[in-house]
Parts: structure tokens; sequence; C-alpha cells
């Protein structure tokens, strides 16, 4: 039981540190939350289920004190992009690495439920999850529940861990399908496009939960978007400004952005955010073959340049 | 006007200080025929040129964007213009993935002595310009002249 070992394990661990981040069971069986462990007897709240869907390296940058951390695979990545970018130090850190198999959207459960409330939920081995509600009781396919990311994950064990629970497991989606979403967006006409962002953008109310969730988003109060001075954004509730904030948001994640999906979790309007970043990565990929959070030693590409490009042609009028 | 017969767009330059600025002064010193679309914003370098700026433009009514810096290995800071051409080709690449034609905005590099070049480049990305003709955004805020 990996919950057994976990449990452990971070008992072990949060001897050597200040704090340890994991999960505990949220407000209702449907969702879970962070947990900051200090005391010993604080380890048996700890949890681990397809529920633990927030990226909790979130916290990392803003805590002065040593921290032990629990980690899936996909959110390793945010701390290996901390560190080429110099934001977090190797030795104030532990990571507790834990190979995951797959988690599931909130939202897209709560869909299937009717946005009824959940009085209890289950895991069955075999990728189903059965959930109950007054209305009576749902079983789902975890494939079917799962965030857009888990359906192309390539990496499933932590990238870089202290200690990891349970034996480390291989991707089975094939790389090429990563960008598959942006290349067919990609066929659809200029004016088409456009009018699918005016749309999407359209719905944006500005409560900024994309930019506060975003593991990567480290200007926080210093943002662009909330400065007056220089004055890049207005207050008004007009298209250009919201099209603006996510224009703002997307170049300031070229080459950052490790595609862990949190802005598209939190949006309360469901607008497909984290697809600018993904075709900026694709480019990047394809420019620099960088890609963010995977090798210690890269350095993010906006970060530094070579003399001869040897992608990047002039362009003639 | 003999460039263009039809009416003005708007057309934003973003020029380095030290070149391209210097290339397109060297243009009007010459008396060099020009279109008279573009704006120039003279910055300290294509360096300081933040892909926002284009962005920025974009939505808010300007037609087509143009950058020009020193050419590669000639900054005045040294390694600004090369900095800024890995900015600038990332966002010519997202441009057409928001439904913007990528052709609306040219990154290029002049030096203060290339004022035939500047005349050329002017005259080219005009022309180009008014070929795609205005862009319409919903985005715009559109004050007819």
């Amino acid at each position: 039981m990996s919950l057994e070992k976990l449990k452990e394990t971070v008992a072990k661990v949060f001897h050597e540190v200040d704090v340890v981040i994991g999960y505990k069971q949220g407000f209702d069986p449907l969702h879970a939350t962070p947990c900051f462990i200090t005391m010993p007897e604080q380890v048996d709240q700890l949890i681990w289920n397809p529920l633990c869907v927030q990226n909790l390296t979130s916290y990392l940058p803003f805590l002065k004190k040593k921290v032990g951390i629990v980690v899936k695979g996909c959110d390793s990545r945010t701390i290996i992009q901390y560190m080429q970018e110099g934001l977090i130090k190797r030795d104030n850190i532990v990571i507790v690495g834990l190979p995951c198999t797959g988690i599931i959207s909130v939202k897209k459960v709560l869909h299937e439920i009717d946005n009824q409330p959940v009085e209890s939920i289950t895991f069955r081995d075999g990728g189903n999850v059965v959930v109950k509600t007054i209305k009576g009781q749902k079983t789902l396919s975890l494939s079917d529940v799962c965030p857009d990311k888990c359906s192309t994950c390539q990496y499933p064990t932590p990238l870089i861990y202290d200690h990891l629970i349970g034996e480390p497991i291989k991707s089975d989606k094939p790389p090429e399908s990563v960008y598959e979403d942006i290349r067919k967006f990609e066929k659809k006409s200029l004016e088409e496009r456009l009018e699918y962002w005016e749309k999407e953008f359209d719905r944006c109310i500005r409560c900024y939960a994309c930019r506060n969730a975003c593991p990567m988003c480290i200007c926080q109060d210093s943002c662009i978007a909330e400065t007056r001075d220089p004055h890049w954004m207005s207050q008004k509730l007009t298209l250009p400004e919201k099209f603006m904030f996510h224009m703002i948001h997307a170049v300031h994640l070229a080459g950052r952005c490790v595609e862990c999906g949190e802005c598209e979790r939190v949006c309360p309007m469901g607008i497909p955010v984290n697809k600018l970043k993904k075709k900026i990565n694709l480019e990047m990929k394809e420019l620099f073959g960088y890609e963010p959070g995977v090798n210690l030693e890269d350095k993010p590409p906006m970060y530094t340049f070579n003399v001869e490009e040897r992608k990047i042609e002039e362009y003639k009028l | 006007m003999s460039v263009i017969a039809a009416k003005e767009l708007r057309i934003i330059g973003f020029l380095c200080n030290w070149c391209s600025y210097g290339g397109a002064d060297t243009a009007g010193i010459s008396r060099f025929k020009q279109p008279t679309d573009l704006r120039i914003i003279r910055v300290p370098c294509s360096g300081r040129v933040d892909p926002l700026f284009i962005v920025k433009a974009l939505l808010n009514g300007a037609d087509g964007v143009l950058v020009s810096g020193c050419h590669p290995r000639d900054c005045h800071y040294s390694d600004g213009n090369f900095y800024a051409r890995r900015r600038l080709e990332m966002l010519k690449r997202l441009l057409p993935f928001i439904g913007i034609d990528e052709r609306r905005f040219h990154y290029t590099w002049i030096s203060a002595s290339e004022g035939e070049r500047w005349q050329q480049v002017v005259t080219d990305f005009t022309k180009q310009i008014h070929k795609l003709g205005p862009l319409h955004t919903k985005t715009e805020v559109r004050v007819e002249s």
C-alpha cells in the first residue's frame, strides 16, 4: 500500500525539514486540499489517490525554510524549472516522489453527476471511479474524467526525487500526441482562430485565478497586469483588456510553462488558457529543442541566446 | 504620395536608437521618398522591445508593426539584439495562433548608414500592410479620421 509507505516516509522526512507539504481530505469527498505537516500526529491526515490534483510546488519559491514536498510526475517538472531559473535551492527541499497513474478532473466529474453534492467516492482497481450522490451512484471510467494533461502524460514518474514511493512507471502515451490538439487547431483559418479566441476571452472575468495558481507566475504582487506605472492595462472589463491579460500571461511563460494545467483547472469560466502556452512550448521545442522542466542542465531559451541561431532565418518582405 | 494611393493605415515602428533610427534619419537626410503610414517610436535598443509592445499595438488599433535594430554582432550594448531576435521570433510564430496574420509584424536589422535599405523596408512593409488591409479585431478602438 503506497499510502502507508508515504506516511512512513513523510514521518521520517519531517524531522529533517521545517514543514512537509502533502495532500489531505478537503471539505467534501471530491476535493483534496494541501496539508502542511509540522507535527507527528498530522501524518495520519495524509491521503494519496487520484483526487490529489493540485500542484503543490507553487509554494516553494515563497517558503524561506527547509521544506519537504510530495510531488507527482508532472509537478516534479516545476521543481526542475525553478532550479533552472535559480528560484529555489536544491539543498532546501526534500522531494517525496509518487509515480502517478492519472488524476481526475473535479470539473469533469461534477459535470457527469449534474453538480450534485458528493456523498462518497471510491476508486476501484481497473481505472473506475464510483461516485455516490443523493441521486444514486455512478461509475465513471478514470480515463474519461482525467484532465487533458493526463491523456498525453509523458512523465508519470517524478524526474527528480529524494524518496520514491513505489516502483517507477513508464508512460504508454506516444510523444507525438502531446501537441495534437495544437496542430489540429492550427488547421483552422486565421479568421476562425481570431473569432475563437475573442469568444473564449470574452467570457474572462479577470479574476486572475489562472495567474495566481500558476507555479511559474512568480512576479506575484508586482504583476504588470496590476501595476499602474507603467500602465499596461486598465481595470475596464473590455475585450482588449482581457485579451491583453492572457497574452501577458502567455508571453511571460514563453519557454517556461511546464504544462501542469493549473491555469485551466482553476478557471471558473472554463477558458482553455493553457492552449496559448502549449503553442509557445511547441515552438520552443521546434526552435531550440527545449522542453521546460525536463533537464536540469538546460537554460530557458528566453534567458539566453546563440550568436548564430540555426533555426531563425531573416524574413524577406 | 505615389507609393500608396489608398487611405493611410496605422503602422508602428520600434527603432533602435543606435542603428535603425540613424538609418531612418540617413534616409531622410538623403531625401529618399517614403510612405507616411509609419509612426516611429525610438527605443534604446531592440532588446528593449517587449513582445507585448507589439501585441498591445496590434490589439489596440495598429494594422502593422515593424521592429528594427542593429545587425547581429553590431549591438551598442553588445547582445541586446540577440535576445530580441529570440523573443520576436517567438511572437512571430505565436501571432497566427491567435488569428493575426504574421505578415503584419516584421522585424529586421538596419544599420545607421543603410538609408537606402531603410527606404526599401518601409516601402515594402507598407505595401504589404496595405495589401492585407486594416486589421479587423473586435478589440480595436478605432477613431475615424
